[in-house]
């Protein structure tokens, strides 16, 4: 005897332990990958997957095979033109004709190992770099972000969600339509019986009989349920995206000769996690790169990252930029304004209070969150103390000094707490 | 009789009634000896997961796995490949899976293919009886994936996972060959009970044991080898001796050893195992067929894709790669029920002992009692090797061309079918390589021997990342040396163990 059993259901994803095992196995490498990704990519295209490819040898798992020399004999098909004794000359390269276990460790087997990062699995990387915490993780993914809303009702469902008033309205309808053939059938059988109680005759077996057949009718009658599986029906809620507005996210950054390569990146990082959080919460974002040196000028994403300036620092001319563009720009309310400043601390001594005015006058009142990162192994000079003045009397100024990817996190600590979407 | 079902479309009632029709003329007019059969219906994605875990429905979690799924997930999602129509596993109920996908034909001959020949090819064939237990294998694998994640909470995943990517570098050095025969233990036997009356013998001779005694001459005895005797089953000897190894450890190896084991059949009888698939859906679908029971339609679309399976490039074509198993068993079992029911001179001259007789015993007989290597050597034909036009190619790197040896003619024929068997002998596909000494007064190295066959040296980049992981299991100086049929040492091989990483 067979046994045909349906599996279809069981779940899929069988392998998906092997699949992180191999993920893990390999961390090095995909970092290093997400890494190249992250520095390739513009800022507003970080949420997708990737391709990451590993160098074969990496990733082979080795095993006792023979190498290439001795004897070897090997029977092939389709002669066409051969006789015993035929000399040939070697084919070269991996071709059909010689010894065994050429392919390994020449020519095409130096391909690399290709495949695709899911989001999830890039994301993850991503933010392992930056240390967040869990919640905040779920936050950015996009788990929290549905609403549940009303949507009909259905057949099936939770207890929970049975709508009594819907339920018994069908069970009424049901009840109606059943009994109703046998309803007519009972006034038939009551007028009846009354007509026959009219006349005179004898007829008591008769009556008798109508009696029966009446009373008959109406057991039949109760017998139909009063509510039925059949009629339930359950609240539906489906899930949408929380509705959202509008944003604007300023990155800031000292693009004088001292902020190399590195620092850079340590800043890229910075400004995708704070576009990150506003996707979550805004449905429309717009970035506004401004890079500055002595003056400040907007950019493109392109320019803002990769191209070099040298020369002093005043900090004050971003901001005032900054102010500038808010006013021209982003001046109604519809706006929720964000900003981001990345600089390794160095300024002109005499801006520096200059640049804590503009804050407090021009900027702070219309921000809804300005964080500020100091990328420096250095001692701190007057930008960071000037800061930490405006620091003190402002909540949504959020400051840090970093060494390493790992410590930007806590300069968004506060705008993580506080669900801003519901302002 | 009408038929089944005219549609593509499968349903479960379909698959039952084609599954009876099968079974009858499996079981009833083939005698075909089979396991009950369970097919499980499933998609395309639960077909790569099986696929991923080596084609087992439970096993343990590994890396490798996960980067053979990551790889298949990759080209079947672009279209670079299908996926196998069937996967059946050797267990008792036998296993065999049906893809969602498949139509109704395809079914009906997954079942044919799988679930009467595989099977029955699983339950006859003497290296399966010897080697595995159908019966108890799914087991076995729940109970190894569960000891092995209990080892990974305990030990941590890494020292887990570096443990079995050193097993799986010898899997195919933990496997046992021979059944050792039985009166080995009762040798032991013997051997316990001659200690016993030495012993006894001693209590007896206790008085003489006050006579003092000539120091022995020691030097002159060559110091005790350990293994006394080579031993080609690597992980058992590891297993069993190395020093070092915790008992998890040694369990682990032996987890690996025993489905290394249980899969050793297969690597050897492909030709054998897949031509016996191949011929009796073949012949079964083809027996519905005269019987009326499936259409014609069935019939075209069964052809189609038997040719595909069946078809052998030959050797110039840009898509050779080799001799296609399916093909070639195919044509073997084919041939010999011709042999035996319509011979030719020849054959009676080549097989006298099968011309003429009735053929389902012979074939009964040559499924049972052979493998890849032996199975071609007694029943390769001469008219199969000129129908597949085969040559033999001799390369010899001391020579600057290479030779052909034999073509399918008279002379080439034996010769032909000598080499062919010897290139499904595992024994000489895989370096034979052995546990040769222990240096038990001195570093306590292990010493493996490899020894050339055909002057085949070894691959030497991957012999010494395997040999990096074998030092790993041994805890201790690993060498490896290449001995040619003279005896003379050709290449060295050696590895210390890196110390921080299994104490």
């Amino acid at each position: 005897m067979s046994h045909i059993i349906d599996r279809r259901l069981n779940g899929k994803n069988k392998s998906a332990v092997n699949r992180e095992r191999f993920l893990r196995r390999f961390k090095a490498q995909i970092k290093e990958a997400v890494g190249k990704a992250i520095k390739g990519r513009s800022i507003t295209d970080i949420e997708s997957g990737e391709n990451v490819s590993i160098p074969v040898k990496d990733i082979s798992e080795p095993s006792f095979h023979h190498g290439r020399g001795g004897v070897g004999e090997h029977v092939h098909p389709g002669n066409e033109e051969f006789v015993q004794g035929d000399r040939i000359k070697r084919p070269q390269g991996g071709g059909g004709g010689g010894g065994g276990g050429k392919a390994s460790n020449e020519g095409e087997g130096e391909d690399d190992f290709a495949f695709q990062l899911s989001r999830e699995e890039f994301m993850n990387v991503f933010f392992e770099d930056l240390a967040l915490p869990n919640l905040v993780k779920t936050q950015l993914m996009g788990i929290e972000e549905m609403k549940p809303v009303r949507a009909g009702y259905t057949n099936d469902g939770t207890p929970a969600n049975i709508s009594i008033v819907r339920s018994l309205r069908g069970a009424l309808a049901r009840r109606v339509a059943m009994a109703a053939p046998t309803l007519a059938r009972l006034r038939e059988a009551e007028e009846d019986l009354d007509t026959l109680l009219e006349s005179d005759d004898d007829n008591g077996m008769e009556v008798r009989e109508r009696r029966r057949h009446i009373h008959a009718l109406r057991e039949k009658i109760n017998h139909i349920p009063f509510i039925d599986p059949f009629d339930l029906r359950y609240n539906n809620r489906v899930k949408q995206p929380k509705p959202t507005s509008k944003a604007v996210m300023f990155c800031l950054m000292d693009v004088s000769g001292s902020m190399d390569e590195g620092k850079k990146d340590m800043a890229k990082r910075f400004f995708i996690l704070l576009y990150l959080f506003l996707q979550r919460n805004y449905e429309k974002i717009e970035v506004v790169f401004i890079r500055h040196h002595t003056s400040a000028v907007e950019v493109n994403e392109q320019d803002f990252f990769h191209s070099r300036e040298s020369g002093g620092t005043v900090v004050s001319s971003a901001l005032n930029l900054m102010a500038d563009i808010v006013k021209k720009r982003y001046a109604n309310s519809e706006w929720n304004i964000y900003a981001a400043q990345a600089s390794d601390g160095d300024n002109w001594d005499s801006d520096s209070a200059n640049c804590g005015k503009i804050l407090q006058e021009n900027i702070l009142p219309w921000c809804q969150y300005y964080a500020y990162i100091e990328i420096t192994e250095g001692e701190p000079q007057n930008l960071w103390y000037e800061y930490l003045r405006v620091a003190g009397q402002h909540k949504h100024f959020a400051m840090q000094k970093i060494r390493s990817p790992a410590d930007i996190y806590p300069v968004f600590r506060e705008l993580f707490k506080r669900q801003p979407a519901t302002r | 009789m009408t038929a089944i079902s005219t549609g593509s479309e499968w349903t479960f009632d379909l698959i039952d009634e084609y599954d009876k029709a099968l079974r009858d003329i499996a079981v009833n007019e083939f005698q075909l000896d089979c396991y009950p059969n369970q097919l499980e219906v499933i998609t395309a994605e639960q077909m790569m997961d099986a696929y991923s875990s080596v084609g087992m429905p439970v096993n343990y979690h590994h890396w490798s796995f996960g980067k053979h799924f990551v790889s298949t997930e990759k080209s079947y999602k672009r279209g670079q490949m299908g996926l196998a129509y069937e996967i059946v596993i050797n267990a008792n109920p036998c296993i065999a899976y049906l893809m969602e996908e498949n139509s109704m034909t395809m079914q009906a001959l997954v079942i044919a293919h799988a679930a009467y020949g595989h099977n029955s090819f699983f339950k006859g064939n003497y290296l399966f009886r010897t080697w595995t237990d159908a019966s108890a294998i799914i087991d076995y694998l729940v109970f190894a994936r569960q000891y092995i994640s209990r080892c990974e909470e305990r030990y941590g995943i890494d020292a887990v996972e570096e443990l079995l990517d050193s097993c799986h570098a010898l899997m195919n050095y933990g496997v046992d060959r021979y059944k050792r025969p039985q009166k080995l233990s009762l040798a032991e036997e013997q051997a316990r009970l001659h200690e016993r009356e030495a012993y006894l013998q001693t209590q007896v001779n206790d008085l003489w044991r006050t006579i003092p005694r000539r120091e022995r001459d020691d030097s002159a005895k060559a110091a005790p080898r350990f293994p006394a005797e080579p031993q080609e089953n690597l992980l058992y000897f590891i297993e069993k001796s190395a020093p070092l190894l915790e008992p998890w450890q040694r369990e682990i190896i032996r987890i690996v050893r025993k489905v290394a084991q249980y899969f050793y059949p297969q690597r050897q009888t492909q030709v054998m195992n897949e031509g016996w698939a191949t011929f009796w859906h073949y012949t079964l679908l083809n027996r519905l067929y005269e019987k009326g029971v499936v259409t014609d339609g069935f019939m075209m679309e069964f052809l189609q894709s038997h040719t595909n399976v069946v078809y052998q490039p030959p050797v110039t074509a840009r898509w050779y790669n080799g001799i296609n198993p399916y093909a070639l068993g195919f044509a073997m079992y084919q041939d010999i029920k011709r042999i035996c029911e319509a011979p030719t001179a020849e054959d009676r001259e080549w097989f006298p002992d099968i011309a003429g007789t009735p053929w389902r015993p012979v074939l009964e007989f040559a499924m049972k009692n052979f493998k890849d290597e032996s199975f071609i050597s007694q029943y390769l034909s001469p008219k199969l090797i000129r129908d597949f036009r085969l040559f033999a190619i001799r390369d010899d790197d001391r020579d600057d061309k290479l030779e052909v040896a034999a073509i399918h003619d008279e002379r080439g024929y034996r010769r032909i079918r000598q080499m062919l068997s010897e290139q499904y002998n595992l024994g000489s596909r895989e370096p034979n390589i052995q546990v040769w000494n222990v240096n038990l007064r001195g570093d306590r190295s292990l010493t493996l021997r490899h020894s050339m066959h055909n002057r085949k040296p070894l691959e030497a980049g991957s012999a010494q990342e395997v040999l990096k992981h074998v030092s790993r299991l041994w805890g201790f100086d690993v060498k490896l040396e290449s001995v040619d049929a003279d005896g003379s040492i050709t290449q060295t091989f050696s590895c210390k163990p890196d110390v921080t990483a299994m104490v």
